[in-house]
């Protein structure tokens, strides 16, 4: 799981999260995946109001259940066909009563390698150091096991 | 480190302290200075916040109860500082961010792989 999946990098970065998986498809095949913001949108759960291009912000809507109130934009950095696709993003920003267009965004690359059997993926994002740490500590209260809500009302009881 | 996904692995009585402190603006500025240049005395964290040092004194020690910031005696001033441990906890921030691009992943590798 979260963990494990990180091996191999310096786990007490709290800086980077980096991500590689082996795929059984050809690296055009993953790339139009990656990069066509139809195709993107499904297996990300995001509805998408543009297509990619460099410079260009996209706004995408969740689709996953509990999160449709949410929107995020989408900074697109650099496209190299086939090979790096990058965009920049407010991580976490769920909690659609807050502005977090102020607050500092982290980099999402994709970075695409051919293998024997398909395409190995590589995702990073970066940049959370910058992420204000009440904004890092608020992430205990959004998690997706359906107490969050809960506990909201409550902290407002408590405080 | 628990092998339970992010967030979820946080006990709800031990994280609802957390919350309460953490649920006011100032309270979240007072860590983010603290973060930044602690330890700090009360005189230095009241300095241009047009907050009474009376007010800051109480936000301090609801941070404390929670377990976010301690105090220590230096020479004659009491300083306040994060309590790093407890802050550790903000670690699973990235954990959690961490388990959704795990699950992301594996839906990419269905959506190509299912082709």
């Amino acid at each position: 799981m979260a963990v494990q999946a990180q091996k191999g990098q310096d786990t007490l970065s709290t800086d980077r999260i980096e991500k590689r998986v082996d795929l059984r498809a050809t690296r055009s095949r993953v790339w139009r995946a990656i990069t066509t913001a139809e195709e993107f949108g499904t297996w990300f759960r995001m509805k998408l109001d543009g297509e990619f291009a460099e410079g260009a912000t996209i706004r995408g809507r969740i689709t996953h259940p509990g999160y449709e109130h949410v929107t995020v934009d989408l900074l697109v950095e650099r496209i190299e066909p086939e090979r790096y696709f990058s965009y920049r993003w407010h991580p976490y920003a769920i909690d659609a009563s807050v502005d977090y267009s102020a607050e500092p965004t982290t980099l999402v690359e994709f970075i695409l390698e051919e293998t024997e059997d398909g395409t190995a993926v590589t995702i990073v994002e970066s940049g959370f150091d910058r992420i204000p740490l009440g904004r890092r500590s608020e992430a205990f209260r959004m998690n997706d096991q359906g107490w969050g809500g809960q506990i909201k009302n409550l902290e407002r009881y408590v405080s | 480190m628990s092998p339970s996904r992010g967030a979820a692995a946080v006990k709800v009585s031990e994280a609802v302290p957390v919350f309460a402190a953490l649920g006011d603006a100032t309270r979240l500025s007072l860590l983010g200075r603290l973060s930044a240049n602690g330890p700090l005395s009360i005189t230095r964290l009241s300095e241009g916040t047009g907050v009474t040092r009376q007010a800051i004194t109480r936000h301090l020690y609801a941070l404390g109860d929670a377990g976010l910031v301690r105090n220590a005696r230096r020479g004659r001033e009491r300083v306040w500082d994060l309590d790093l441990k407890r802050l550790e906890k903000a670690r699973q921030y990235l954990d959690q961010i961490s388990a959704q691009w795990d699950e992301a992943a594996e839906r990419l590798r269905s959506f190509v792989e299912d082709d």
